[in-house]
């Protein structure tokens, strides 16, 4: 099918097969993720199947759009980058390729098991034993196939892409072990060994660090790559980089205490997360900062180049999630949004607006250099799914921002007998509008990553009209 | 928690602190430019340089202010293992003290009604109380009895004039203050496949509809034997004992053969939860009356 070319000294095998999977498993993702939202304003859409219902289908939508298309986005990309940052060669191409065919098994049992009812009950860990046991075998391939890489490098200093990466793949394993011990009973069936309060702790010690390693740290190594090569100009500080690295590896760890505000968590846990929350505002927008003053001397480029646009909305999109995260942290605004939709917008401004953009424009700038093109079949069907994934992610944010804050008010209203004045059913029927603009949201991104789809067929097919590049660009 | 573990929190919470601020502070002190520059620290890697440009003044303050902040908030708040904070804070505290407050300002609104009968709740100028009462079925009965207390598959309709229990004031009381405990026993070993179908074709003939007349003959004997202990001779069941009348066109497990077949061969289990542990008495009070108004209208 492909217009693939070997690299006299990269192995870009495994980066193709991982960015073509992150442009289907974002389709698959994303289509999930409209269907379960299309079931919060039409609940007849469950069809009565209990494998279709909500329940069951929620944790494969976020699994898909967090492992599967998150995950191989990471994948492709760091392979990608740690080969041109580094000079070298992966370090070993059979566990690469294991890691590939690994990594698909792990998220094809996802989709079998999770409609199935299998799960563990764990947020974002929701898996059962053998699974994530195969996972944590995985990791630790991509580990040693990353960190032999960057041990191989025949550049003087490790890139500061690379620290991002491989602080993102360490923590991941740790996280992914420690949070995913369990006494097995039956092959799909296990408890945690953690008890009470001490489980849901560990659990949102892994759930806030998968958010900070896997889809911060790992996109920000994602970020210090494409940003630059894509505007072609150098990054605004090395000593920023230095900083905020440290700071936000170190603060994000003590985070995840604030999904457990008000609960039977010990007081001093939630102090310190609270703390640790809003000391972290700072180290994010450090890699913020560095993206986007990275552009200053570019900013013209923005007008001709969509993919830029892409990396630079989604710096912005980052900017404002990690601003609005530790204002969340805060108790007593945490009073008010904590299980209200304001938290589904708050992770989905990270998601779609963070995460999905900046996936979307890297893997537009690999896929044609993987290919041996110049540039993608269609600039203009880039600029279309720029405004489509755009409009659709401030859908769904402020409809998610409205819902939220309509919750938490109408939650809270006490009459003047003390006596709650909603039920919650009425909060419910007032939250329908915003569930459909937010169906509407998900929608605008779908329809983006079936363009994306379409463009990337377009490049990478054998008979493909893209501007082949020259052999010396196809090496470089 | 042990001195040991007090002291380890402490000291990792605050090395992470004072370990950022170190950094901050430590990467200020060693730049070499305090303005933006153009050059570059010296390394490449696929093309990409790194400008040697200071932290922005306004980042490093902003950071700064946050450390500040996080370190006055730990020495007030409990955080720092065994430390109290300054201002003795609890989440238990401030849950008695809310508690209280509410207690303070809400007892007499509701004292003011307590002290009437169900039936006194009744009059016009009383309708404040019954709204109040309504408001506390909306958000601790309809989850079940649903919001407009018309019941569901399982749970009575708390609006028609059919009682399981009695619809009297102080049975009314009761059973929100007590809960009750249904229990049709499960009859399907003793009566066998065949006998419990006979039964309810018979159960079937109480309440006018038609079936199978030699069945019907049969389930009457078996009924005689086993239900009339709790349903009554004629079927008209027993209050006392929450078993309900099986004559009338009301059914709380529905009144088709194949859920009357699956109620006599399995039984059937109704819980209505006691309130007394988690509602005050004077509320109990309105929501009693409240739920006697949907029937006596």
């Amino acid at each position: 099918m492909s217009t693939a070319i070997e690299h006299p000294t990269y192995n870009y095998k495994v980066v193709r097969q991982f960015a073509i999977m992150t442009v289907i498993w974002g389709i698959v993702g994303m289509t999930v993720g409209v269907f379960i939202a299309a079931q919060l304003v039409w609940p007849a859409l469950n069809f009565d199947t209990a494998w279709l219902s909500f329940g069951r289908i929620r944790p494969l939508h976020t699994n898909a759009v967090i492992f599967a298309f998150g995950g191989s986005a990471l994948f492709a990309t760091s392979y990608y980058v740690v080969q041109r940052t580094c000079q070298t060669r992966l370090f070993s191409d059979g566990l690469a390729a294991f890691t590939f065919w690994g990594w698909q098994t792990v998220i094809l049992l996802a989709a079998i098991t999770l409609p199935m009812g299998l799960t563990s009950s764990k947020e974002y860990a929701e898996l059962e034993w053998p699974i994530d046991i195969l996972l944590a075998v995985v990791w630790i391939c991509y580990a040693i196939v990353f960190l032999g890489t960057v041990k191989n490098r025949k550049t003087s200093h490790i890139y500061v892409g690379n620290w991002f990466y491989m602080a993102f793949i360490i923590t991941v394993a740790v996280l992914h072990i420690v949070n995913s011990a369990v006494i097995p009973v039956t092959m799909w069936k296990s408890y945690s060994v953690y008890p009470g309060a001490v489980d849901a702790m560990v659990q949102w010690w892994y759930g806030h660090n998968a958010v900070g390693f896997f889809l911060t740290a790992g996109f920000l190594g994602m970020m210090y790559y494409f940003v630059p090569k894509q505007a072609e100009r150098p990054i605004y500080s090395y000593r920023l980089s230095i900083v905020h690295f440290w700071a936000l590896i170190a603060t994000y760890m003590w985070a995840g205490g604030h999904h457990l505000h008000y609960s039977a968590l010990p007081d001093w846990t939630q102090s310190v997360a609270m703390v640790m929350s809003l000391i972290l505002l700072a180290p994010s927008w450090g890699g913020m900062i560095n993206g986007m003053m990275t552009l200053s001397g570019a900013w013209h480029k923005l007008r001709t180049d969509p993919i830029l646009r892409f990396l630079v909305v989604s710096l912005s999109f980052y900017g404002m999630s990690t601003f609005e995260g530790p204002m969340m942290a805060i108790k007593t605004v945490n009073a008010l949004s904590h299980n209200t939709d304001w938290t589904v917008g708050h992770v989905h401004a990270g998601a779609l607006g963070w995460v999905a953009m900046i996936t979307i424009g890297a893997t537009y700038h690999m896929i044609p250099k993987l290919f041996g093109k110049t540039q993608m079949w269609s600039v203009a069907l880039i600029n279309t799914h720029f405004w489509l994934a755009t409009v659709g992610t401030v859908l769904y944010i402020c409809a998610m921002w409205v819902n939220g804050i309509l919750q938490g008010l109408m939650w809270r209203a006490v009459n003047e007998d003390g006596t709650l004045t909603y039920s919650f059913v009425e909060a419910l029927e007032a939250s329908h509008p915003g569930y459909f603009v937010r169906w509407l949201g998900g929608l605008f991104l779908l329809t983006g990553m079936f363009l994306m789809a379409f463009n990337t067929w377009q490049t990478v097919r054998k008979d493909s009209k893209a501007p082949v590049a020259d052999a010396a660009a196809q090496v470089a | 928690m042990s001195a040991f573990w007090s002291a380890w929190v402490t000291i990792i919470t605050l090395a992470v602190i004072f370990g950022c601020t170190w950094l901050l502070l430590q990467t200020r002190k060693s730049e070499p430019y305090k303005e933006e520059t153009e050059k570059t620290v010296g390394h490449e890697f696929d093309g990409i340089a790194e400008y040697d440009n200071p932290l922005p003044k306004w980042w490093f303050q902003m950071f700064m202010a946050t450390i500040v902040f996080g370190l006055v908030y730990l020495a007030l708040y409990p955080g720092l293992g065994n430390w109290k904070g300054l201002l003795g804070w609890t989440s238990t505290n401030q849950w008695e003290e809310e508690m209280a407050h509410a207690d303070e300002v809400y007892k007499p609104v509701f004292a003011k009604y307590a002290v009437l009968s169900v039936e006194d709740l009744q009059k016009p100028e009383n309708v404040a109380g019954l709204k109040m009462g309504q408001r506390m079925f909306a958000n601790n009965c309809s989850v079940c009895h649903g919001t407009a207390a018309t019941g569901a598959h399982g749970f009575p309709n708390l609006t028609d004039n059919d009682w399981l229990y009695g619809g009297a004031p102080a049975t009314i009381k009761q059973t929100l203050l007590h809960g009750r405990q249904g229990a049709m026993p499960a009859w399907g070993a003793v009566l066998g496949e065949e006998g419990v179908r006979d039964v309810a074709s018979y159960v079937q003939t109480l309440s006018g509809q038609e079936s199978d007349p030699e069945s019907t003959a049969r389930g009457k004997t078996q009924f005689q034997a086993l239900c009339t202990a709790c349903h009554g001779v004629d079927g008209k069941g027993m209050q006392a004992l929450g078993a309900p009348n099986l004559t009338d066109t009301t059914w709380l497990y529905g009144g088709t053969f194949e859920q009357i077949t699956h109620t006599i061969r399995s039984g059937r289990n109704g819980v209505m939860p006691a309130q007394k542990n988690l509602l005050s008495e004077d509320k109990i009070q309105l929501i009693a009356a409240y739920v006697y108004s949907l029937s006596n209208k």
